[in-house]
């Protein structure tokens, strides 16, 4: 057990959770009242769990940098999320859901928090239709379902393209109406600046106010962070700007280990990128892949061709042309599982036989898609015979039915009409695994401090499937958190409030202010995008979709470096008391610049293949991921010891009693 | 491609601001409108001069954060399309362009082109839910089965990513499209419906009291809107209330 | 009064007070239009508009009540949306978005209320002046030509067209309008809307036409 001490509870897998919430202990309605909780991050698991919390009393402060709650990045998700009603009866179950999960992570979660996950799913979707989430339905009125890569069955509820906003949005009312109740204040274009401990444990936070300037103390019993992924770190992912780890990695610097840092999920069919001036980078969903087909030219003239724009896609005959995914993969085809595709692409863009102007994109091919919806559509019009032209134009209209908005966005990107000419694409960062590592009870390794949704490590291990992450955030925040946090509080039913004027909170603004004089104190030869651009390129580039032992030496060396080139020369312009973005920039890039190494160092220590891991020295014959079970079945929990390469690592053993490790295999 | 730039500089929300001009060169067609003001920004940085600050965030047209009146039209000339989704391929070289915050006593400026937003979330605030506590024992999500007309137009109205481009766009600078928009949801929903009288009283009352204008039916926000939130939605609130009204 | 102070409210007072004088139009229309095809019934018509003691003692008031109304009303809810936008754009560019009409309904009503002054000067002054001031005896055939007479002059006739012009354009706007504001939302609507459309040419240029004619024909003594 030792220091990490997961807190699964014993007995039968399906039982736990019951059993857990059976034992913990609870604080009665009327000592909640004397409460308060400090919520950090208003996505999915940050609002759930806020408007759970004040619907059960406590009182809570929600905290966020957004001019809104409504705008937290869980907005962005576009597909849909898991649940395992079995609506369809196509024999799916909690077990099913968590076997997918555990697999589709590469046997690198646990198995209680996983199965917990799936237990409580179908709750979410009960709730969210009864807040009134206008989820897709079937003409009889009842719910539709999609299906998603890496299953067997159709479990993914759906609003459109837009299932993250509708889910998000329903949070936000729960929310609202808690804030209007006046059990809920919310602070918003507030920034977590850093984490307060009193006597070891979470007791506040130091926020800043992004318009004003100004730092306050706040004081609670306990602290959520739900504060997302880092993805970031890599400069261009698709995360919104504003993403960021400071709110973890204040916490990380003040006790919380961090998990498994290097499990970053690649999603493989994003826009490339087209220029240096990009900013960030938008995903085409997962469910394109469902009709599209996945191409490179055979010849690599034909790559420089189509490159220099002598030669366009269309032209290029069937037997010119790769299918690679359908050629390596024959039994899930275009279907295979986002890291695997990704690195796919990566190989044939190395090979020499990328795309585009960068020669990084492959081409998403819905041409033999339109020819056969066409001649299906055509079929059941009753047209007899039809030209090639009304085929198209049948087919072009299924097309738009099915994927309008996607191709919508694509072409105002780069204005070129996805159903004449095929879609390019390239992976992109897209969700972090990692995170803080936290128990049963989603605690962190500092009392009192939780974390939840993407913020944590917990439930995706390796590698993370379509549709669960807004799965984790809802049930991390609607079901787990708000009943697990009652055991931790009901030890302070008489603590009273916490006072904001002790050394511990006078100490921690003060290292605030100090930091915040010393990044606009720098010597100002680079702005921070400078110093994030050039962080971004060491990330994608040593610690991307294939990384060796040799690189990632070198990028913790560069980042260091480069670390240390920051403090002394960025240059953040205005004033530290009122709102300045570049200053609000500068706080996230140099948490960013540290995390980065220590990404790296986990990545240098996982000498194995797994999931969004891959180690070129660990790979089969065929160029697959090797995992190493004997040696590397563990969380790797990092804890800070002042500088990034003094990180210790603590590990807690990943056990299976219920699931046999398998190698995963999609050919 | 070179463009002249009129932007709205102002240091705080009691400052008084005012357009400064800028020129800015080689920007390129593939570019997005908020990347063309980042090279504008790092431009200023390396100048020494203060960046122009502006609302941002997924920089993919979901969060609504983005605002800017382009040329007179929130988010620009393109349609559909918030201000991170247009492209610099939308402009010729050589043309001026002015960028102002968007206006409404009720939106009023944090600096330069930043508004305070707040008053929609004060407006969701007073009635845009479902009185629901979230528990494991809710009813199962097919109980009650919905229409799927019913449904989509629900989807449709649900789409708001209340960024006030209905706000900016309007000659009123009318929040009509924006509170339709979750009353609709919500009426079109039978788990909206018990507390549809009190909903849509509430946020009306809300969202005269935050100072927005009246509607005067011009149709500007359902042109402007990026989502292309439907002015039917205005005459299913105004339905509603005037049966709220009725009802007492 | 308390539903006067939402702005949805207001917007009904507006609705309502413009359906009505839509209705009072089809009245005022449809016994001009009698003033060119059969000055006999026009005589007959008028004559009962202005002694029936139900039309002038209770309608008239009602129609009054109805204009001023919606006259004020617009006038509280343009001072509002004014408000509205206390810092005004650099640049705005209404019509990229919303047709002329739509946006200027304040203007059109104006000169329709200018219009309208001119209105009861010549004839709705005159007819108290005829019959309360003055005591006139009843004469059931005088008002042909007392109309008739009116639209002698060019510069009247002027006016009076060009008004018509705006109240095509303020009820091309306004009368389909009013069924949204309403809530009327329903497979019937986009019908009605349409009806209002032509409804906003048609009576307009009837009233024109009935100007223009009666300049073109006057009275030989």
């Amino acid at each position: 057990m030792g220091i990490l001490d997961s807190k699964i509870p014993s007995g039968p897998l399906a039982n736990k959770w019951t059993k857990h919430k059976n034992d913990i202990n609870l604080v009665n309605p009327a000592n909640k009242r004397n409460i308060d909780i400090i919520v950090v991050g208003t996505g999915l698991a940050g609002g759930a769990a806020a408007a759970t919390l004040a619907e059960l009393g406590y009182n809570v402060k929600t905290f966020c940098y957004q001019d809104s709650p409504r705008r937290a990045h869980s907005i962005a998700a576009q597909g849909g999320i898991n649940a395992a009603k079995n609506y369809q009866g196509d024999g799916d179950s909690n077990y099913r859901l968590f076997y997918d999960t555990i697999k589709g992570g590469d046997y690198r979660s646990r198995e209680g928090n996983v199965y917990r996950l799936a237990e409580v799913s179908g709750n979410i979707i009960d709730q969210c239709v009864a807040q009134g989430v206008p989820f897709a339905r079937e003409y009889g009125g009842m719910l539709d379902n999609r299906s998603f890569g890496g299953v067997l069955v159709s479990r993914t509820f759906y609003a459109k393209g837009q299932t993250g906003q509708q889910l998000l949005l329903g949070a936000y009312a729960a929310m609202n109406r808690q804030i209007n109740r006046g059990k809920i204040q919310a602070f918003n274009r507030h920034e977590m600046m850093d984490l307060v401990l009193v006597d070891g444990k979470a007791r506040g936070i130091i926020a800043r106010d992004l318009v004003s300037g100004e730092i306050e103390r706040h004081s609670a019993h306990a602290v959520v962070l739900a504060t997302g992924g880092y993805g970031n770190v890599f400069f261009l992912s698709t995360n919104a700007m504003g993403s960021n780890v400071m709110a973890a990695w204040r916490a990380h610097r003040k006790g919380a280990f961090f998990a498994n840092p290097c499990f970053t999920q690649i999603h493989p069919t994003c826009i490339p990128v087209s220029g240096d001036h990009q900013s960030k980078l938008t995903l085409m969903s997962e469910s394109l892949r469902n009709d599209g087909r996945i191409w490179v030219p055979k010849k690599k003239e034909d790559a420089i061709a189509i490159r220099e724009g002598k030669l366009k896609p269309t032209e290029l005959s069937e037997e010119d042309r790769d299918y690679y995914l359908e050629r390596r993969y024959p039994a899930f085809g275009n279907l295979v599982p986002r890291d695997v595709a990704s690195r796919a692409a990566k190989e044939r863009c190395d090979a020499g036989f990328g795309v585009n102007k960068t020669g990084e994109a492959v081409f998403l091919d819905f041409a033999s898609a339109i020819e056969r919806y066409g001649k299906e559509k055509a079929l059941t019009s009753g047209l007899k015979n039809p030209d090639k032209a009304t085929i198209t134009k049948l087919g072009e209209e299924v097309v738009e039915a099915k994927y309008g908005n996607l191709f919508q966005m694509y072409e105002k990107i780069v204005d070129q009409n996805p159903y004449k000419t095929p879609m390019m694409i390239y992976p992109a960062v897209h969700y972090t695994m990692g995170g803080l590592w936290v128990d049963y009870n989603l605690q962190t390794t500092i009392p009192g401090c939780y974390s939840a949704g993407e913020a944590n490590f917990s439930d995706h291990g390796a590698n993370r499937l379509g549709a669960s992450a807004l799965m984790q955030g809802l049930a991390d925040g609607y079901f787990v958190l708000p009943y697990t946090i009652g055991d931790y509080l009901s030890d302070d039913i008489r603590t009273g409030a916490i006072p904001t004027d002790t050394k511990e909170f006078e100490e921690a603004e003060q290292q605030v202010r100090d930091r915040m004089e010393k990044l606009t104190s720098g010597s100002g030869i680079h702005s921070v995008d400078y110093y994030h651009k050039k962080l971004g390129k060491i990330m994608w580039n040593k610690c991307g979709m294939a990384r060796n032992e040799k690189e990632l030496k070198e990028a913790i060396e560069e980042i260091s470096a480069l670390r240390k080139d920051f403090w002394e020369n960025v240059k953040v312009p205005g004033s530290i008391d009122s709102k300045n973005q570049e200053l609000e920039k500068a706080g996230r890039v140099a948490d960013f610049l540290e995390l980065g190494e220590l990404f790296a160092k986990d990545a240098l220590h996982r000498n194995e293949s797994c999931g969004g891991h891959f180690r070129e020295e660990y790979q089969t014959e065929e160029g697959e991921a090797l995992r190493d079970d004997k040696n590397f079945k563990y969380v790797a929990a990092w804890e800070y010891k002042g500088e990034p390469k003094d990180a210790a690592l603590h590990k807690e053993d990943l056990v299976y009693e219920n699931i046999e490790l398998k190698t995963r295999s999609y050919k | 491609m070179k463009l002249y730039l009129k932007i709205w500089r102002q240091k705080d929300a009691s400052a008084p601001g005012k357009i400064v001009d800028y020129t800015l060169d080689g920007v390129e067609g593939d570019m997005s409108f908020l990347e063309m003001l980042d090279i504008l920004n790092e431009d200023l940085i390396s100048k020494g001069e203060e960046p122009v600050e502006f609302d941002h965030d997924c920089r993919e047209g979901i969060c609504g954060t983005c605002s800017l009146q382009i040329n007179g039209e929130p988010h620009g000339p393109d349609r559909l399309v918030t201000t991170c989704q247009l492209h610099m391929r939308k402009f010729n070289d050589g043309d001026t362009i002015v960028i102002e915050p968007f206006r409404a006593k009720a939106f009023p400026v944090i600096k330069d082109l930043i508004v305070d937003r707040s008053a929609f979330d004060r407006i969701q605030q007073a009635g845009g839910y479902i009185s629901v506590n979230t528990s494991g024992n809710t009813i199962d999500a097919n109980t009650i089965p919905i229409n799927k007309y019913d449904a989509d137009e629900a989807m449709d109205a649900a789409t708001c990513i209340g960024c006030g481009a209905c706000v900016a766009a309007c000659k009123n600078a009318s929040a009509m499209l924006f509170t339709s928009a979750k009353v609709s949801q919500f009426a079109l929903l039978p788990q909206g419906q018990v507390e549809a009288t009190e909903r849509v009283q509430n946020m009306v009352r809300q969202m005269d009291l935050e100072g927005f204008g009246n509607c005067t039916n011009t149709g500007a926000c359902e042109v402007e809107c990026p989502k292309g939130i439907s002015l039917t939605n205005i005459a299913r609130m105004n339905r509603e209330y005037l049966a709220a009204t009725c009802k007492g | 009064m308390s539903l006067i102070k939402s702005s949805l409210a207001r917007k009904y007072v507006m609705a309502l007070s413009g359906l009505f004088l839509v209705t009072f139009l089809i009245l005022h229309v449809t016994i001009n239009l009698a003033s060119v095809f059969s000055p006999d019934f026009f005589n007959e018509a008028s004559h009962f508009m202005g002694y029936n003691p139900i039309v002038q003692f209770l309608m008239q008031p009602i129609l009054i009540a109805g204009v001023i109304i919606h006259f004020v009303m617009g006038f509280v809810l343009e001072i509002q949306n004014k408000k509205a936008r206390d810092v005004s754009y650099v640049k705005y560019k209404g019509s990229a978005n919303a047709p002329w009409v739509s946006r200027n309904m304040i203007y059109s009503g104006l000169v329709i209320l200018a219009f309208l002054a001119l209105h009861f000067y010549d004839f709705w002054v005159h007819e108290m002046a005829y019959k309360y001031v003055e005591a006139n005896p009843e004469d059931p055939t005088r008002y042909y030509h007392e109309t008739v007479e009116k639209f002698e002059p060019i510069w009247r006739t002027v006016l009076y067209v060009v008004s018509f012009v705006l109240l095509g354009l303020h009820l091309w706007h306004g009368f389909a309008s009013s069924f949204q504001s309403m809530g009327a939302n329903n497979k019937y609507t986009e019908g009605f809307k349409k009806f209002a459309k032509i409804f906003a040419v048609v009576v307009p240029l009837a009233f024109a036409f009935i100007a223009i004619y009666h300049h073109l024909n006057p009275i030989t003594h």
